[in-house]
């Protein structure tokens, strides 16, 4: 018998009792109401609790912050679902967009040339207010998962309207088969001594801007 | 009905690997007793994870509720295992991913070292995984050849210590940030020789000293925290990013999983996410979770492949009273909230699942009879705090007293002559079976004066009882029990406010006065 056969009938076996499917109730929260200025409120707090870097912007001054945010640092990479226009300031200040690498389908990044660059800026799918989480499933605005993880600098655009309060309302917007990175923070461990230290093998600052309109 | 067995109702098979006490659990908690620096680490440690603990649970209004929901998704998943198994092999290998069945710890190891050597590689990098400690994976593997390197923070200051993990979170708790260190400078090649003991400082040398390892990887092995069936997803929690490095750049990735980690559906991934970082870390969520479903052309490795593990699995879900031990996400609440654990620490168990959680699982998934195994469900003082903490209410004393009688049963057949415990109990049901019986042996209590002696303290007990005075000593007992007490008040005429009786350390006799 082969160890799959095997394992089932085993499992069937054990389970010869017929145990009782029960419901499950569903009683937590499933939706809440709060509004964009609240979202953005307790967003920000729960980001700054993790060391994150959070900026809220109108829509029409995200380059300006972008340039802000970007200048002093080196090559930075982006993937290619991002709007130029966001980079119009830096490239402005640069004098062209020589310190942009982008990632793009038939253009790869390796990883030595991700490993070599100081910063990436990418999209987001949608956001958890309550507990600081930022979620990124591969479209065309964040890229592929390693692009947002070389780099020691992660600089995080939310869209205001896609923050959610609560988990559930986030886990309806997104599709569980896309490669997901669920972020809440910088990179951090409790390993020594149970005591929250920012900063080991992802990536050790995080800026999040916060998108209005 | 693919759910229905029809065939021929097999025996239990038992696990293997990791999984056992070497020693009766009294003898090796007594020897890491003695161990004054762990239980400094370890109280710091456990203080300072329930008060965070505490914290973020007391902020969601539906705490309750979602433990409830916990619970119930758990025991469907054991109810509809075989069918919900299928579904999930089925989308996963859909999605270009491929399963392999390991019935115990031996053929899980040779499956991922085949693997390995399939890609012509001699190292691999290691995302935490407590189902790979537990078939000792990592000690198989460099039999074979092939270098495993741990990347969590933790294991790694274990594995480069020679150690063994004693928390399931925080492999090395029983480590302070100077032991850490010292480890460091010791083990660790090419680290700065001025390192200090603080923690940022140390976790910036396990970066440095990682970082070229992830970069050039061609082989990851992990674990997984959950398993979606209707999707065929794979989900890992983790900190430090060590684990996002280990499931996107190498171009295979092997998991090893227990086919309990199952959840039938996306929505129920909002419930363990809740659940699990707050009860773990005391964190409002993990700083990173990783979701893949078996391949996505261009993005993270094209060579997926997923262990799906038994090791005694089946044998515990056999158990009806003990089978909900299996919706364990391995959170580790119960360890931190439990007084023996933080006294005794983690290796005191053995197996390489420590603590309230490891008591009843690890005699489950061996057999009570396994090893010293059966010790396991005694080292509780069965107070509870285990089953309030537990994110998914495990009810974890119940379990722990259901394999006690195990433990007593499998020794009963196995002897002739009753044992001492056996010879107790008739003994007492003798005794407290009637008020009559009970007041014949009542009127040995002078005896017990006499064997106090003049210290009026019985030091040591003959038998099996000599265990209670080990570590204590039990007063002399009383002149005279309640009841003959009793029976002298109610016949004096004087009533219950004669001053003067002789009741050693009982109240001031007479009814209570509620206003």
């Amino acid at each position: 018998m082969n160890a799959r056969t095997e394992i089932l009938d085993r499992i069937r076996s054990a389970l010869r009792d017929a145990p009782a499917v029960p419901e499950v109730p569903r009683d937590y929260r499933r939706s809440s109401e709060l509004g964009e200025d609240a979202l953005i409120e307790l967003l920000t707090d729960r980001l700054l609790d993790y060391k994150a870097n959070v900026f809220v912007e109108d829509a029409a001054a995200v380059p300006q912050r972008l340039a802000a945010l970007l200048e002093g640092t080196g090559r930075y990479a982006v993937p290619h679902g991002l709007a130029e226009a966001l980079f119009a300031e830096a490239d402005a200040h640069d004098g062209g967009s020589g310190r942009r690498v982008t990632d793009a389908p038939g253009h790869r990044l390796s990883v030595e040339e991700l490993d070599g660059v100081d910063a990436v800026v990418t999209g987001s799918a949608v956001a958890v207010a309550e507990t600081g989480t930022i979620v990124l499933d591969a479209s065309p605005d964040q890229g592929r998962r390693v692009i947002s993880l070389v780099p020691d600098r992660h600089i995080c655009l939310v869209r205001a309207g896609d923050i959610t309060t609560i988990l559930p309302e986030a886990l309806r917007r997104l599709d569980a088969t896309r490669p997901q990175t669920w972020i809440s923070g910088p990179s951090a461990t409790s390993d020594i001594e149970l005591e929250r230290v920012e900063g080991v093998h992802g990536p050790r600052t995080l800026d999040v801007v916060i998108v209005r309109g | 009905m693919s759910g229905t067995f029809l065939g021929m109702p097999s025996l239990p098979v038992f696990g293997i690997g990791n999984l056992h006490e070497h020693e009766p659990f009294p003898k090796a908690a007594h020897r890491e007793l003695g161990n004054t620096q762990l239980r400094a680490n370890l109280g710091h440690a456990t203080r300072t994870i329930r008060d965070k603990r505490l914290a973020v649970v007391s902020e969601l209004p539906d705490w309750e509720e979602l433990r409830d929901a916990g619970r119930a998704v758990k025991e469907s998943v054991m109810a509809r295992l075989p069918e919900l198994l299928e579904q999930f092999e089925a989308n996963f290998t859909a999605r270009g991913g491929t399963i392999h069945w390991a019935r115990d710890a031996g053929e899980a190891n040779r499956i991922v070292a085949s693997l390995i050597r399939e890609q012509g590689a001699d190292e691999v990098v290691k995302v935490k995984s407590m189902a790979t400690q537990e078939i000792g994976l990592n000690e198989y593997l460099e039999e074979q050849g092939i270098a495993a390197f741990e990347t969590d923070l933790a294991e790694l200051i274990v594995q480069l210590d020679h150690d063994k993990p004693s928390h399931i979170l925080v492999p090395a708790i029983h480590k302070n940030r100077t032991q850490v260190r010292d480890i460091f400078l010791r083990e660790m090649e090419g680290v700065d020789p001025e390192l200090t003991n603080e923690p940022a400082r140390l976790a910036a040398a396990a970066r440095a000293h990682l970082r070229r390892k992830f970069l050039s990887a061609k082989v990851a092995v992990s674990g997984a925290n959950f398993a979606l069936a209707d999707s065929g997803t794979l989900a890992v929690v983790e900190s430090e990013g060590n684990g996002r490095m280990c499931l996107t750049l190498p171009e295979t990735l092997i998991t090893v999983m227990g086919v309990e980690k199952l959840l039938p559906a996306w929505e129920d991934l909002e419930v363990f996410m809740q659940l699990l970082p707050r009860s773990s870390t005391g964190e409002r969520m993990n700083p990173y979770t990783s979701l893949w479903t078996g391949v996505t052309p261009d993005d993270g490795p094209q060579n997926v492949h997923l262990v799906l593990l038994d090791n005694g699995r089946s044998a515990a879900l056999a158990d009806e009273m003990g089978r909900s031990a299996l919706h364990c996400i391995r959170c580790s609440a119960c360890m931190n909230v439990c007084p023996v654990y933080e006294r005794t620490g983690g290796h005191a168990y053995g197996s390489t699942y420590p603590g309230p959680i490891g008591a009843i699982l690890s005699p489950l998934l061996t057999g009570i009879t396994a090893e010293e195994n059966n010790s396991l469900p005694y080292a509780s003082s069965l107070c509870g705090a285990c089953y309030d903490a537990c994110p998914v209410k495990i009810n974890i004393p119940d379990i722990l007293v259901h394999l006690r009688g195990e433990d007593v049963d499998s020794k009963r057949g196995k002897k002739k002559l009753p044992s001492q415990m056996d010879l107790g109990m008739k003994a007492a049901s003798w005794a407290l079976y009637s008020g009559k019986n009970l007041g014949l042996v009542e009127k040995a209590l002078p005896l017990g004066r006499i064997a106090a002696g003049p210290d009026k303290k019985i030091t040591k007990l003959p038998g099996i009882a000599a265990g209670w005075t080990q570590s204590r000593d039990i007063p002399a007992p009383p002149g005279q029990s309640f009841r003959q007490w009793w029976n002298k008040e109610h016949q004096a005429p004087a009533g219950p406010a004669a001053a003067g009786t002789d009741v050693p350390g009982a109240e001031p006799a007479g009814p209570k006065e509620n206003p």
